[in-house]
This record gives structure tokens, sequence and C-alpha cells, in this order.
């Protein structure tokens, strides 16, 4: 008896549609994020990721609009994530609704914005969100860098590291993405989810690579993350929550049923 | 139409954001009858049938707002005469004295203190626990209480805390919850009631707890 793990269906969200997420070319349209949202919340989501990959800083009003008209009627806690730059644009999505926000490029530019975040908003509003690509050659002892720009650019900062000095600016949750995993449905890198869960005092949400629901068990288990993060599995219906919550059940991790 | 059946809910607002979830929640739960107010005018909170004081942010800016607002009499009073619901960082401001931000003397209804987890803080057999406090945990009812009607013993609510209270006064304590060690999540004296959890994020547990606040009368 204790606190459960959880389960974070994640919508990528562009032009407000739920889309597949931004490591795929074919981007695949999975809907209305009011509705999906609403869905995952009657399977038993734990939490929902609202994550907005617009490129155009236009349609951030949109964001706004949904995350106030998913906040209306899903009670159950959501992060929003992409685009947060500064602490207005945090004040707008707490103020949307939203109970958390994820902050990743902003925080690699100016580590400042993080500690300034969370004195503002409190260390429990703040993610930082961490993109790590492993960088150690085989036969090396494991290294993972931090990754911008959707993987594309090095910035030479070493993982566990970092997600070590943002816990220590006030992040409150470490999202932790592995670009080499992110689209492949090959699971998570076991390796850099455990370095890091074990190298800071905050939950780690793992991300990226989840294929299939014994991924999600590896991740808590072999990854000791606090909870797992996955987009496509979920949105085309090849499993429900409520599944992949049982088969973490059989495997001995505590969830809420 | 008349006002006379019209019952308000203040939700106290003392500059710290984000209420729309409470907010909502509430009015989700809510007959027609009812409205659910945001605000930090004293004489709303006077006025309002029952009142609920949500809790965000550290404890330091929590009271100083509190008493930068003027609102702290109005809380009082709301506390010795009708319905009243705090959560969160709300029941923490509830305590005596918390431990938050070097030490910040709280409202004094309940006695006792709020205290950090800390950060080494560890499960019974030893292995690593994490701070904060998040995600869905179960709580004990240690008391029958109308807030917990229709609730099932050991539901789980949504926490995100790195500080929980210990109240001097054991009877108070109306729920409990395990995390390294058994603690308070609920507070319960008269018509004031007390919790560390949210319940607007709690999904139908939480909703109900709120439905149950809404028709509550303030007896134990």
């Amino acid at each position: 008896m204790g606190l459960a793990k959880r389960i974070i269906p994640c919508l990528d969200v562009d032009n407000g549609r739920v889309v597949k997420g931004v490591q795929f070319v074919d981007i695949r349209d999975a809907g209305d994020p009011v509705e999906v949202a609403k869905r995952y919340n009657e399977q038993g989501a734990d939490e929902i990721t609202f994550l907005d990959i617009t490129a155009s800083s236009d349609d951030r009003e949109t964001t706004v609009h949904m995350v106030e008209a998913i906040a209306s009627q899903v009670f159950i806690p959501l992060t929003v994530g992409g685009g947060i730059r500064t602490c207005e644009d945090i004040r707008r999505m707490l103020n949307a609704g939203a109970d958390k926000v994820g902050i990743n490029t902003a925080a690699v530019f100016n580590p400042e914005f993080v500690r300034e975040a969370a004195q503002r908003f409190g260390s429990q509003c703040i993610v930082v969100a961490i993109d790590a690509k492993k960088v150690s050659a085989e036969g090396e002892p494991d290294k993972w860098e931090i990754f911008t720009h959707g993987g594309r650019k090095p910035t030479g900062l070493d993982a566990v590291e970092w997600a070590k000095k943002m816990v220590e600016y006030g992040a409150g949750e470490i999202l932790l993405t592995s670009m080499d995993r992110d689209g492949t449905k090959n699971g998570f890198d076991l390796g850099v989810t455990r370095a890091i869960s074990e190298a800071v005092h905050v939950p780690v949400i793992a991300s990226g690579g989840v294929g299939n629901l014994d991924h999600l068990v590896d991740g808590v288990i072999e990854g000791k993350a606090d909870a797992v993060l996955a987009a496509s599995i979920f949105h085309f219906g090849e499993y429900s929550i409520q599944e992949a919550k049982q088969r973490m059940t059989d495997a001995g991790i505590e969830m809420r049923l | 139409m008349s006002d006379m059946k019209k019952s308000t809910v203040a939700v106290i607002d003392y500059g710290m954001g984000n209420l729309h979830s409470v907010a909502k929640a509430l009015e989700h739960v809510a007959d027609e009858n009812t409205s659910i107010l945001v605000t930090s005018d004293p004489a709303v909170i006077d006025a309002a049938d029952r009142v609920l004081l949500p809790g965000v942010g550290a404890i330091r800016d929590c009271i100083g707002e509190m008493h930068n607002a003027g609102l702290v009499p109005s809380i009082r009073k709301a506390m010795a005469e009708k319905p009243f619901l705090a959560i969160c960082v709300g029941i923490q401001s509830l305590m005596s004295h918390s431990e938050e931000n070097g030490g910040v003397d709280c409202l004094n209804h309940f006695q006792g203190n709020a205290l950090f987890f800390g950060e080494k803080h560890t499960d019974h057999d030893g292995s690593k626990l994490k701070v904060p406090h998040m995600g869905w945990n179960q709580v004990k009812h240690t008391i029958n209480h109308p807030l917990w009607a229709n609730i099932p013993d050991n539901a789980r609510f949504y926490f995100v805390h790195s500080f929980y209270v210990v109240p001097e006064n054991k009877s108070e304590v109306a729920g409990t919850c395990d995390y390294g060690l058994e603690f308070c999540v609920a507070l319960a004296r008269d018509n004031v009631f007390a919790v560390q959890f949210h319940p607007e994020k709690s999904h139908k547990d939480g909703l109900q707890l709120y439905k149950n606040f809404l028709n509550w009368d303030g007896k134990p």
C-alpha cells in the first residue's frame, strides 16, 4: 500500500489536432485534443500531458482555449509543454487550468529561468523536460547528452548532471525523453532512465520508445521511473489505459485501478 | 427569481493564481442554485454560505498574501461559523507553524506543525522515496465524517506536496496516508475540514468529496 506509479498519455498537438508525434514524418491525425483527453480520463489515465508542437506562435491562443476546455472537463492533473519560455507563458497556462508546465529548450538556453519559475510558481508545477541521446561508444562507460531541436543539436551537457542541476534549480519533476528511442517502438532507454531516477530525489517520467505494454513495466521496474508516458500506443486503440494498468499490476507494480 | 434559496460558495483567492480547477470542479458538482464565487473580497467571504480555502505555492507567500489582502479576519470568522474546507497548502496554513521557507507561523486553527519529508526520505524497507510526494495514494478514513460519504475507504487521491501536517490532537485526524511513514492527510473539527490532497484533481472520488462539501451542514 502506497504511492501508485502513473501512466500518462501524451497528446502532441499541432494546429489544434492530436498528431502522432514530432519524430514521425508521416503525421497521423489522432483527433480533437479535448475529446482525446476526455477518453483517457474515462479510461483511468493518472495524468494527461498536452504538448504543443505547433511551429507558429500565432496559435498559442488556440492552445490556451484547449487547455481551458480540457481543464473544465477532465479532473486529473494536466501538464502543458511546448513553447514555454517566460514566466508570463507559465502564468497563462496555469490560469487556463494547467497544473504543471513543461520547460524544455528554454531551460537549456537559460537555466535561471527554471529557478525563477520555481520560486514564483512553486516547484510542484515545474516539470523540466530533458531530451537525451546516448553518446558513448560501444564498450565505453554509458554517457548521455542533452540535445535540442528535436534531437538534432547537441549541447555538450551531460544528461545526468543536467538533471541534477535542474532539480537543484527547482524542477519538481523530470520528463525524460530518449531521442534515440522516440518513435521507434523499441522501448525506453532504461539505462538513462535509471541513471537519472537514481541521481535525483524528484519523480522521473520515462518517455520515448513505447511500443507495447511490457515496455511500460520495464520503465518502472528496470528504469526506476515514477511514471511512464506514451502516445501512439494509446491513440490508435492498440491498447487502452486499463489494459496497460492491468499489465503493470500483474507485474507487481502498484497502480491506481 | 428569489435569492432566498441561492447558496454561495466563496473560493478564497489570495493572489497566488490557478483557482480555475478548484472552481471548475465545484461547478461540475454544484446544482443550479449554487454559485461558486472566486473572490478576494472579505465581504463576499463573510456573506457566503460555505468557504473553500485553496492552497497554492509556498507557505510564506500564502500566509503573507492572506495577511496583505486583509483576508485573515474573514477566514477566522468563516472557520468559526460555517462549512469550511481547506485543501493542500490550505491545510498547512491552518496549523500553528510550518518548517517551509525557514519557518513560518501559520493561522493556528489546528495545533501542530507542517514538517518536511526531507530529501533523503525512505520507505519502510529503507528504499529511496521521491520528494515531493507526487501522485495517487490511498487515503484511510480514521473517523466517519459527512465529507467521506460515498467515498470508499482507501480510495486513491492525487497528492503533490513536500510537507505534511502533524496535529497535536490526534482526535482531529480524519484520514491518513502512508508514504514511508503514516501521516495525517485530513483534519476535522466542528465545521472545518481540511485535506492535503487535491480533490479537484482526484477524478470521481475527488468530485464526490466536493459534492459532500456542498451538501454539508457543518456538523461533524
